[in-house]
């Protein structure tokens, strides 16, 4: 093997000195990622089992306990407080996917029907929001929710909320934050499958006597579904992390998973159980993505062939 | 394309509502002349004047761009060195794969996760070097950790783009192999190096979650300043600030737009 030549980018060489180059290219990247990234995750997933020192250090004796307490069970008994945030997280991130997608999908279809030269100044539209600071946006959602503004003045003139109030922390302005936040991560993905559609497939579903539903189902809806997924996943998954649009918009009282680990690694100081809560998380993501996977081989099977 | 129902146009002016009517908001407040509450007292360009003299914004904002600029010259380097050494070396089979998913990692973790992994790598890392406390040489070396990947993707792309048989034809011309770097590769792979690298500024000036853990006392960025206003008490300068910085961003992809589009335009010789 070491002495046999080969031609790469036409010249002689060897599998050692190709190697040997290689090695040298990436191995600055992937000892800083391997020291900053890859042992830290590692880290992390160790440190899931560990236990709270007495005065918040970490002890490296390994138990169930933290999973256990996610679960809802602590040294008091049974709560339902973890078991909640979790809940609402993914309930949360469900709700935010889906609204995304009612809004996004038609938004898709009104970029991809204007002239060819007005679909790119429309994205960027779309786009540009999304490239502003998340704090930022967050505070601007404040500002319009603000009590002596428009959208409140109205909320209180239809009785909605006491005089005065604003419309933050509430739940319905977590999601207003959540979905201006997602929508343009929906919309892409979406559009650039809708504007792929083969619409002599839709004439076809016309032609054979589909009414509009299945014309829809089974004409547009099957054709979009690598869109809808990766929609639904670079949706969902971010969405499943949040802590930021919570904390500013839904108050103390909503908490997310992404909430939890950052009180543990602030002012809780528990860093296993934040080890934990990060865990899961990430688990949550893979059996989310896992799912969808599943979804779209079940949902596209002449896929496969053609791609 | 068949004539779309009417009610999509709807939902569609809907999206783009949520999407701008805050931004606009902020920057209408950020006119304002009231102090306290948001009752309209007239217009103003006081909060701007404030803003600009203001210690701890401006402090902010130079943080913000002494760690997009440090981060982003790290992660560019390294990240386009990793994309031609992943690219152009018949690497066996499982190592490729492995590369793919370690560098796709830091795209798919989520930044909290990405962020507490840090938090423990410094804590680790503290008890042997002080350079490692809380403060804007953590940010930079966080930031730098997720932005090498965005670069080695973006590079990776353009780099896939660059057929091998000018290389060849380099070599066949007894170009050596500095020449074929500096006068073939790299100049062709500098739309890829540049895309990274803004892409890679933009991802370090928008991140808050990263920041937010592994910042220190002294560090402040401007997200964490509007983050911590929120806390103490909005003022406004701080719309002010959100105004320019929104304006800021969008000046900045409009003009990387005409710069794409300019570029387009002109003739390949």
């Amino acid at each position: 093997m070491a002495g046999r030549t080969l031609i790469v980018d036409g010249y002689l060489t060897t599998r050692p000195r190709l190697y040997g180059r290689g090695t040298l290219l990436i191995l600055g990247a992937f000892l800083w990622m391997g020291v900053f990234l890859f042992a830290p995750l590692a880290g992390l997933a160790v440190l899931a089992f560990a236990t709270r020192g007495e005065y918040g250090g970490v002890e490296w004796t390994f138990t169930w306990g933290n999973l256990v307490r996610l679960a809802g069970w602590d040294e008091f008994g049974f709560s339902w407080n973890h078991v909640q945030i979790v809940w609402r997280s993914l309930w949360l991130a469900t709700v935010t996917t889906v609204l995304c997608l009612l809004i996004g999908f038609p938004m898709a279809f009104w970029i991809a029907a204007k002239p060819a030269r007005w679909r790119g100044l429309l994205l960027a539209l779309i786009m540009v929001p999304s490239c502003v600071n998340l704090v930022i946006r967050t505070y601007a959602w404040q500002q319009f929710l603000g009590a002596q503004m428009p959208a409140a003045w109205v909320a209180q003139h239809l009785g909605l909320v006491p005089e005065g109030s604003a419309l933050y922390p509430t739940v319905a302005a977590v999601y207003l934050g959540m979905v201006s936040c997602m929508l343009p991560f929906t919309v892409l993905p979406l559009y650039t499958s809708v504007e792929r559609l083969d619409w002599t497939l839709v004439e076809a579903a016309r032609d054979l006597h589909a009414g509009r539903l299945r014309t829809f189902r089974h004409g547009i809806l099957a054709q979009c579904m690598p869109g809808l997924l990766a929609a639904t996943i670079l949706t969902f998954i971010p969405s499943l992390g949040m802590f930021v649009i919570s904390d500013m918009l839904g108050g103390a009282k909503f908490l997310l998973i992404g909430n939890l680990i950052q009180q543990q690694f602030g002012s809780m100081n528990d860093w296993p159980f934040g080890a934990t809560a990060g865990l899961f998380l990430v688990l949550a993501s893979l059996v989310a993505l896992w799912g969808l996977r599943l979804v779209s081989e079940r949902e596209t099977p002449h896929a496969r062939g053609r791609r | 394309m068949s004539r779309l129902p009417r009610w999509i146009g709807w939902a569609s002016w809907l999206g783009v509502v949520i999407l701008y009517i805050p931004l606009l908001a902020v920057a209408i407040l950020s006119f304002n002349s009231t102090r306290y509450g948001q009752q309209w007292g007239g217009f103003t360009l006081d909060w701007y004047a404030k803003m600009a003299a203001n210690e701890a914004i401006l402090s902010a904002a130079w943080n913000s761009l002494l760690l997009g600029v440090a981060s982003t010259l790290i992660a560019t380097v390294a990240g386009t060195l990793l994309a031609i050494g992943l690219h152009r070396t018949p690497w066996p089979r499982w190592f490729q794969r492995g590369s793919d998913l370690a560098i796709n990692l830091p795209v798919v973790t989520p930044d909290i996760i990405l962020a507490i992994a840090l938090v423990g790598a410094f804590a680790v890392l503290r008890e042997w070097s002080a350079v490692f406390k809380p403060g804007l040489v953590t940010l930079i070396i966080a930031h730098a950790t997720f932005q090498i990947s965005f670069v080695a993707l973006v590079v990776g792309s353009r780099l896939a783009t660059i057929g091998r048989d000018q290389v060849e034809a380099a070599r066949d011309l007894y170009a050596n192999t500095g020449q074929i770097w500096l006068r073939v590769l790299l100049p062709q792979l500098m739309p890829g190096i540049i895309a990274g690298a803004l892409l890679a500024f933009t991802i370090s000036l928008d991140d808050f979650v990263v920041s937010f853990f592994v910042s220190g006392p002294d560090s402040t960025t401007l997200p964490l300043l509007i983050y911590a206003s929120v806390r103490r008490g909005v003022t406004p300068e701080i719309h002010a600030l959100s105004t320019v910085i929104v304006a800021g961003t969008m000046l900045a992809i409009i003009l990387t737009a005409w710069l794409q589009t300019r570029r387009d335009a002109t003739p390949k010789d």
